[in-house]
């Protein structure tokens, strides 16, 4: 009976199945009891998380756009209506001997047109009425050594007799990196202030939960409780709203993402959308990584503050 | 069992609620702590039980300093200490045996050993066929038997009780009485602040008595008497 310190100790921090039955079944206690908190707890986690991934599908998909473009700024030189078989071999040798120039490529007008109708995709029939008289005109296609110096060649190439415009992508590149500049801006302000307020709504739920049980923890405290016998279930209630906020998050996220994916592919085919199922299984099982972190931290700070064993 | 040398006892609020006081309990002894409201009784309870720490001096439980002991060691010397109070602090939603077996599922007992074991606490103080009974449904001295049945279930050194009888009528207070000098022979320390004067003059157990928070008296076999 004196030698109680040791041997109790060894008996009782071994993780023991009567231990775990109790904890569960306070947890579930604690999470019907304060049903309505608890639910906008929950709530406000799964909008916090919702935000954040379809704010992270944004820039990821901003990013294959930006980079994708980017690739592809490449010169389209057209040629006036009139220009014939031989003056056209005199311009791609000037083109080819302008500065900067990469690759030159003729791109007859039929060619123009299957692209154009590839593009559509679905809607090509749209294009049908004008194979008959094909409004394009004949174009080079050129490439620049560097991207930079796209503008100054297509200028060159405008100079050239017998080419009536030359244009590429201008503005859309800096546009869209700006775009996902602030995107990426505003969802992290956005972030920080709805995982702040999702975690201290998490923390107010923990309190009232161990304020509704105070007594009960006064009479463990008694019993020769230790702290983590009485933390424990609050944790894990804490941890249990984040990662329900989390599942339903992804659950919303991943069915919106899915049917904007088909809608798109539908109405604007060439628009392109991430569809790497490890980047997109990347951020659903971040933002369930989150909701738990959310979950356990809210239910810590609370639990130091509230929670004196 | 229990040593207090030069304890003092200053709370933050400037209160002087115990001063150099030392004292010794034996393993076994019964001991009344007597004294008028505020004279620092339930500090004293609450020294041993590592609640509070002392200002000044030390205490000792079953030969451990209570103000060296690092925190996550205090739960296990409690568990050694079975406490019992004035207004019974039973969980009102758990049947009589459910709060005594809470006090098991504490220390990670196994389920097998809780069916064996709370049935027998509940016969030793009485309550052989009430144990399916909520709190609510029991009279106060029932309620009180159950305190004491989840106080001894884990076979502690030494019991507290803090006016264990504040809340009962004469008759059912005896019986109680009756209940502690029963664990007592057992072999468990008993200490036990009360302002019942008939218990104490009838038991002839050694009393402490405080005033102001200093000792005024430590007399084996002692009565009640109204310190000023």
């Amino acid at each position: 009976m004196e030698v109680w310190c040791g041997m109790k100790r060894a008996g009782c921090t071994a993780v023991n199945l009567n231990t775990l039955k109790y904890f569960f079944k306070e947890t579930y206690h604690a999470l019907t009891r304060n049903s309505w908190l608890s639910l906008s707890s929950i709530g406000i986690v799964t909008v916090s998380l919702i935000i954040l991934g379809a704010s992270l599908l944004l820039v990821v998909n901003g990013e294959k756009l930006t980079s994708s473009m980017e690739s592809s700024v490449e010169i389209t030189a057209f040629l006036n209506e009139d220009v014939g078989k031989v003056e056209r071999d005199t311009i791609e040798e000037k083109i080819k001997n302008t500065p900067d120039v990469a690759s030159v490529e003729f791109i007859p007008k039929e060619q123009a047109l299957q692209d154009m109708k590839k593009s559509f995709g679905d809607r090509a029939e749209l294009l049908e009425s004008m194979e008959d008289s094909n409004p394009l005109p004949d174009a080079f296609r050129v490439k620049t050594t560097e991207a930079e110096s796209v503008p100054s060649v297509a200028k060159a190439l405008e100079k050239i007799d017998g080419i009536e415009q030359a244009r590429y992508g201008q503005g859309v590149v800096e546009k869209l990196l700006t775009i996902t500049h602030w995107v990426r801006l505003a969802s992290a302000a956005t972030l920080t202030l709805l995982t702040l307020a999702a975690g201290f709504l998490i923390a107010t739920t923990i309190r009232m939960s161990v304020f509704a049980r105070r007594r009960e923890i006064g009479i463990m405290k008694i019993l020769g409780a230790t702290n983590w016998f009485v933390r424990f279930p609050f944790l894990m209630e804490g941890i249990i709203l984040g990662l329900t906020g989390g599942l339903l998050a992804v659950l919303v996220v991943d069915l919106g993402y899915l049917s904007l994916i088909k809608r798109l592919q539908i109405s604007i085919p060439f628009i392109q959308l991430m569809t790497d199922q490890n980047t997109l299984l990347t951020i659903l099982g971040g933002m369930i990584g989150l909701g738990v972190l959310i979950g356990a931290l809210g239910s810590w700070f609370s639990l130091r503050r509230f929670l004196k064993v | 069992m229990i040593q207090f040398y030069n304890v003092s006892k200053v709370y933050e609020n400037g209160v002087k609620a115990i001063s150099d006081l030392t004292f010794h309990i034996k393993k076994g002894d019964f001991v009344f702590l007597v004294g008028p409201s505020g004279a620092g009784k339930s500090t004293l309870i609450k020294l041993i039980f590592r609640e509070e720490l002392p200002s000044r001096g030390h205490v000792m439980f079953n030969g451990r300093n209570t103000v060296r002991m690092k925190g996550r060691d205090v739960p296990y010397m409690r568990r050694k200490i079975g406490m019992v109070f004035q207004d019974f602090r039973l969980l009102p939603q758990k049947t009589a045996a459910e709060n005594v077996a809470f006090a098991l599922e504490i220390t990670g007992t196994s389920g097998r050993e809780i069916k064996r074991v709370v049935p027998q606490v509940l016969e030793q103080v009485g309550l052989k066929d009430k144990g399916k009974l909520l709190p609510g449904q029991m009279s106060g001295g029932e309620q009180q038997r159950v305190a004491i049945a989840r106080a001894i279930v884990n076979e502690p050194l030494m019991i507290i009780a803090d006016e264990p009888t504040g809340n009962l009528d004469p008759d059912t207070s005896w019986e109680i009485m009756k209940l502690f000098q029963d664990i007592n022979r057992r072999g468990t320390t008993i200490l036990m602040a009360t302002h019942d004067s008939d218990i104490v003059n009838t038991m002839k157990k050694r009393v402490i008595a405080l005033s102001n928070g200093s000792m005024v008296r430590d007399e084996e076999s002692g009565v009640y008497r109204c310190e000023s």
